[in-house]
């Protein structure tokens, strides 16, 4: 098994441009994804494409052939409903094969609109309802710090979602556990569904927040590929605490006329739009 | 020796399944002298998870750990498990189907003393209407030493009703259970009256009670609401006159409605419960004064059966 791809210590150069081209090819998947479902989340889905090409092609230990090797590191996509991102980067890792993404959302399709651990490989388990992947995560760092595995666990929950008290009953858990293991990312886009977060019911000073409940809390630019691996794949063992990524990133980022709106939140590109997007995000 | 009990026999079968198999995990909501789960606490320090006061997140928890092989046991009392942390069973627990076993305690109408906000009488209803959770609800102390055995091997989640009461040994210790069985404990062919938890015993005495009167009664413990052995039920409810069912649960979306479920496409005798009427509880005194106020008792099975057979 080769559960040692990502380069840990230091960032290389090739392993940015890997990542960000795996990003470009993220999105361009995704929005082509939603235009053929007719349905989706594109908003989410650029933002946080970033974040996925770094866990899948810089910081993730895993074997897309044995996806449920003990050992793997697992990543919780807290976010379900930006599955057009997720679906995509789980295709390009190899754990299906891309030619299913075309089947997203379709009926009795593997690629339901909302992450089935049942029916595909890789997703660690059913997400959608928001503040669920929070809590389980910190189930699945508990059960790694019993069995003494070095496996780490990754969780991945957007902004608007951190309103869920869920999120809050988890982060007292692990910071009284101390759990080192576990990393909780935020997709710092600053939208939800219907608004800004802060004109919604307001998350700052968010960074307080995570560090007064005993976690290290590292914020950065959720699209600079180098920074997103630097801080996501240094190595737990110095730490004592979990550690919270703040990615502040924009929704709809890659796509001119989705960044920072909200009605991009869910939503169809029509046929001009779609021409527009894809010319942005070539290569 | 099986304690009488319930929770006391669920607390020592729990430590005997973490001897047994290192996987058995317990999480507990700060209710442990309640639950009993302090007794796998003294025995396995580092298998137990005081959680706090913070039942949705124990229970998504715990879906992470079975995520990761182990077999959580959670515990709280019934009515915060299926109430409070309802979504986190619903969505973290059953949609992916994992094994994580729900021990609500204090179940039904036995925690008198607090009241309406801390009885439950519609937790079987709610975990039984979630696909993949199976619901069982021990007659007894005996019964329910067996139930937890099978819990080793069971796939999916499972929802254990418990009592904080002592219960009358009513079940044959020798006989094997397998989850899912439905055991006639007594036969008779004018009455076949369906029990769960602490109502098999109830039946019971109401069966010696008609038989005083001349009536006949079976009495059956379906001691595993769901899955519900449809075949066995519909196998009972045959050849009699009336059928009466008894739960310590709502009159709506229990075991009387998991039966006439079953029996919804066959020809059978009519039917009624006996159960607490669509009203929360009080608090009481005593158990069995709580239990009276809402007719569960033998007296009022005798008077439902009677009154189906027209023998008033």
């Amino acid at each position: 098994m080769k559960l040692e791809p990502a380069e840990r210590m230091t960032v290389s150069e090739t392993t940015v441009a890997r990542v960000r081209e795996r990003a470009r090819l993220i999105r361009r998947s995704a929005l082509e994804m939603i235009v053929k479902a007719g349905n989706g989340h594109p908003g989410g889905d650029m933002s946080s494409a970033d974040i996925l090409a770094a866990l899948y092609f810089g910081v993730l230990r895993f074997d897309p052939k044995k996806p449920l090797d003990p050992g793997r590191d697992r990543f919780v996509m807290s976010k379900g409903h930006c599955s057009g991102a997720f679906y995509s980067a789980l295709a390009m890792a190899g754990f299906f094969p891309e030619a299913d993404l075309a089947s997203y959302m379709k009926p009795l399709s593997k690629l339901n609109a909302h992450p089935c651990s049942a029916y595909l490989p890789g997703v660690e388990t059913s997400t959608g309802p928001l503040g669920h992947g929070m809590p389980v995560a910190v189930g699945m760092a508990i059960a790694a710090q019993i069995d003494n595995a070095p496996y780490r666990v990754f969780v991945l929950t957007g902004d608007g979602e951190q309103q869920e008290g869920s999120n809050w009953e988890a982060g007292m858990t692990a910071g009284h556990r101390k759990l080192s293991n576990l990393t909780l990312i935020i997709d710092r886009n600053r939208l939800q569904q219907g608004a800004r977060t802060e004109d919604t019911v307001g998350l700052e000073p968010l960074a307080d927040k995570w560090r007064a409940f005993g976690w290290d809390v590292e914020e950065i630019d959720g699209h600079d590929h180098a920074q997103l691996l630097r801080v996501l794949a240094a190595p737990a063992t110095p730490r004592h605490k979990p550690l919270c990524v703040i990615a502040n990133t924009t929704k709809g980022r890659g796509v001119s006329f989705m960044c920072d709106q909200a009605k991009w939140h869910h939503g169809v590109p029509d046929a001009a739009q779609f021409a527009t997007a894809m010319k942005e995000l070539e290569a | 020796m099986t304690a009488v009990n319930l929770r006391t026999a669920y607390g020592e079968a729990l430590v005997r399944l973490g001897r047994k198999d290192w996987r058995v995990m317990a999480l507990e909501a700060d209710l442990g002298k309640s639950t009993q789960s302090v007794m796998f606490q003294a025995e396995f320090p580092d298998r137990y998870f005081q959680m706090g006061i913070a039942e949705q997140d124990m229970t998504s928890t715990a879906a992470g750990m079975a995520l990761a092989g182990m077999i959580p046991f959670v515990h709280t009392f019934a009515i915060f498990a299926t109430g409070r942390a309802y979504d986190q069973l619903r969505n973290s627990i059953c949609v992916p189907n994992l094994n994580v076993r729900i021990c609500g305690s204090s179940a039904g109408l036995s925690d008198f003393g607090d009241g309406k906000t801390h009885q439950s009488i519609e937790d079987v209803a709610l975990m039984r209407a979630i696909p993949h959770m199976s619901v069982v609800c021990p007659a007894d102390s005996i019964e329910c030493e067996k139930m937890m055995e099978c819990l080793l091997d069971w796939e999916g989640p499972v929802y254990i009703r418990i009592n904080r009461n002592d219960l009358p040994f009513v079940t044959p210790p020798d006989e094997p259970y397998h989850i899912g069985k439905v055991t006639q404990l007594r036969d008779g062919r004018h009455v076949a009256i369906f029990a769960a938890g602490v109502m098999v015993s109830i039946a019971l005495e109401a069966a010696k009670t008609l038989e005083a009167e001349g009536i006949s009664a079976r009495v059956v413990n379906v001691s595993t609401i769901k899955p519900l052995d449809r075949d066995a039920i519909v196998r009972y409810a045959a050849g009699v006159e009336a059928i009466v069912t008894a739960e310590e649960h709502s009159l709506i979306g229990g075991l009387g409605s998991a039966v006439m479920e079953a029996l919804r496409s066959v020809a059978h005798a009519p039917v009624e419960f006996v159960g607490v009427p669509d009203t929360f509880g009080v608090s009481a005194e005593g158990y069995d004064g709580l239990m009276a106020r809402y007719g569960l008792t033998p007296a009022t099975v005798v008077k439902t059966a009677k009154a189906l057979l027209k023998r008033t």
